[in-house]
């Protein structure tokens, strides 16, 4: 019985990260058709920065508080808005209407050039800043003792994905979204600036990325290459809901904390096989995803 | 003459290729000829990934059978105790074959990302299973013995690359080089140019669009265990991460954009040059290495999207 709440609290609090991980990916991918390999460094880059200004921050003050968790989301934004803007104006916006693929190819250009740049930044030693995480204190679950910072994520990600689906659902610039992501040349064609939806996308695809690092700087050792972990992992989540579809993403996201924290429990070296295995099969037999809508084909 | 005239250029510069390289060997320092022998077994994983560009796919897990090849040559290297090196490829050929032969059911009816995300899925479940094998060595792999060739081994004294694994290297790079040469002319090889410019069209000529991918996939996956096979025998050591892992696949595409898919021989000179700035890269400003990697890449993308080949073209143009 305690194994199984365990579980069943541990998977939450796992597809809780994996949504906020992945849910910039897909939305960019959602809007633009970008498949953006980049999303890997600019979950990177939140990271290191909030790891970064945590560590500032309390050299200075020992008892930092909640102004951490500012500084973590400042982070964030700053990073996610600087190199989303970058990469987007500086390289996307060079490749639209090229073959997806290529635009893929691009980004994973980008993820290369960042990789090294925060090498050279960050230098290649680990930045820990636990901080953060025991401003919650402990909670207990089923008698079970969790972090609470651990625990808090699941209801913080959950805010973040009704949100997210309120924004494009409920609001106007959302529906106008919709129309972008429906037809680019028509919604063009009805004075919609297409150009300008690309941008602001890509930013908030780029700010949720950068705060997926930042909410993950407290739970991880930062250091070179989580990057190219979590890129393949983000990917897995998203296709298995289907590429562009946010609510795919949280099932996505539901189906590998579940899967990967079951193979902790009772087979620790199927760990990372699961995610693949789940991943595989849903590309094979419903390669738009389990939430993906087939395409008709236009000739 | 004429007979002379009738061969390919593309022919006859990769015999004349081969040729230098053989009759280059007592004049190269080791590491060169170490740095041209590891570039023809990332060219042949390269020219696989040329061929499914040529039908307009990327495949962004080749690091899949790549390791196949690798682990298979070294599995019966080291529990089988075959050292012959022409037993050890035509093992890590067929082992590829087989698997891509049946995984090519489930990969030919996607296309774009899908292809390219669906094999990426197959290459890190591999490593998955390599990482946690105990038996393989997880994550550190093991030691792969050194080769021999038909009886002959080499003395005590020689290194790992001796004459008869260089030589083999050279002449089947050549060979397969060759043989893709001719296919990419054949029906298969323009039914490639079908899929990739408009799949429909050629149904409707008649042509199976589907099992032309099935064919260019197990030949991909061919080359790839083939450059697997040798850069196993070269390096002596095989590791899941510098085989199956996404980067390694990732590292393979870089190539083949590289050298643009224009003409067998482009795989080969982009993954020499790749080599060669590597070997220097890493010593002089190891922080960078990938940086330059993800600059060239996107100049390629925006200025050169032919790759390196394109170049060749070009010259010729202005020539004629």
């Amino acid at each position: 019985m305690m194994a199984l709440a365990a579980i069943v609290v541990d998977s939450l609090v796992y597809a809780s990260w994996l949504f906020i991980v992945s849910i910039g990916l897909t939305l960019i991918f959602g809007v633009m058709n970008v498949l953006n390999v980049a999303h890997g460094s600019l979950y990177a880059l939140g990271a290191y920065t909030a790891a970064w200004g945590v560590g500032m921050y309390v050299g200075g003050a020992p008892d930092a508080g909640f102004v951490l968790l500012a500084i973590m989301l400042v982070a964030a934004i700053v990073v996610g808005v600087l190199v989303g803007i970058l990469i987007e104006r500086g390289v996307l916006r060079w490749v639209y209407g090229r073959d997806e693929i290529v635009i893929v190819l691009a980004t994973y250009a980008v993820f290369l050039v960042l990789e090294d740049v925060m090498k050279l930044i960050f230098g290649a030693e680990s930045y820990i800043a636990f901080q953060p995480r025991f401003l919650f204190g402990t909670i207990s679950v089923a008698g079970i003792p969790y972090v609470g910072y651990d625990l808090l994520l699941v209801p913080l990600v959950a805010l973040i994905g009704v949100g997210i689906w309120a924004a494009i659902h409920r609001t106007r610039p959302g529906k106008l979204l919709i129309a972008v992501i429906h037809d680019r040349e028509i919604a063009s064609a009805l004075g919609i600036n297409v150009a300008r939806f690309f941008t602001v996308t890509f930013l908030c695809g780029a700010v949720l990325g950068a705060l997926g690092g930042a909410l993950s700087a407290p739970l991880i050792s930062v250091v070179p290459g989580i990057g190219v972990e979590l890129i393949v992992l983000a990917f897995a989540v998203v296709v298995i809901g289907g590429l562009g579809s946010v609510e795919g993403a949280a099932i996505g996201a539901l189906l590998v904390g579940l899967g990967r924290t079951a193979a902790v429990f009772f087979r620790p070296e199927l760990e990372l096989f699961v995610v693949f295995v789940v991943m595989t099969v849903v590309l094979a037999v419903r390669p738009e995803g389990l939430f993906g809508k087939p395409q008709t084909r236009r000739i | 003459m004429t007979a002379l005239r009738n061969i390919r250029p593309t022919t006859a510069g990769i015999a004349l290729a081969a040729a230098v390289l053989l009759g280059l060997w007592p004049l190269l320092p080791a590491w060169a000829a170490h740095t041209a022998a590891v570039s023809l077994g990332g060219g042949l994983v390269a020219l696989g990934l040329m061929i499914l560009i040529r039908f307009g796919l990327v495949s962004f897990g080749q690091g899949l059978f790549f390791a196949i090849g690798g682990y298979a040559a070294a599995l019966a290297n080291q529990f089988l105790g075959i050292t012959d090196m022409l037993v050890l490829s035509v093992a890590g050929i067929t082992a590829a074959g087989a698997i891509a032969w049946a995984l090519g059911y489930i990969v030919r009816g996607h296309r774009g990302i899908f292809f390219a995300m669906l094999n990426l899925a197959f290459s890190m479940i591999l490593f998955g299973i390599l990482a946690k094998t105990v038996a393989l060595g997880s994550t550190d792999g093991f030691s792969v013995g050194v080769p021999t060739l038909l009886g002959v081994a080499p003395g005590p004294e020689a290194g790992r690359l001796t004459f008869v694994l260089f030589g083999f290297i050279v002449i089947s790079s050549a060979l397969v080089a060759w043989i893709v040469d001719r296919i990419l002319a054949s029906p298969v090889g323009y039914a490639g140019q079908g899929v990739r410019e408009n799949e429909l069209r050629l149904r409707y000529l008649g042509v199976s669009a589907r099992g032309a991918v099935h064919l260019a996939y197990i030949m991909a996956a061919k080359l790839a265990a083939l450059g697997g096979v040798f850069t196993v025998l070269l390096i002596g050591h095989v590791t899941p991460e510098d085989t199956a892992y996404w980067t390694k696949s990732g590292e393979f595409v870089f190539v083949a954009i590289l050298g643009g898919a224009g003409n067998v021989a482009a795989p080969f000179i982009a993954q020499t040059v790749f080599e060669l700035v590597r070997t220097f890269a890493l010593q002089y400003v190891p922080e960078a290495w990938q940086m330059l990697l993800g600059i060239t890449l996107l100049l390629v993308i925006l200025f050169l999207p032919g790759g390196l080949w394109s170049l060749v073209d070009r010259l010729r143009g202005r020539n004629a």
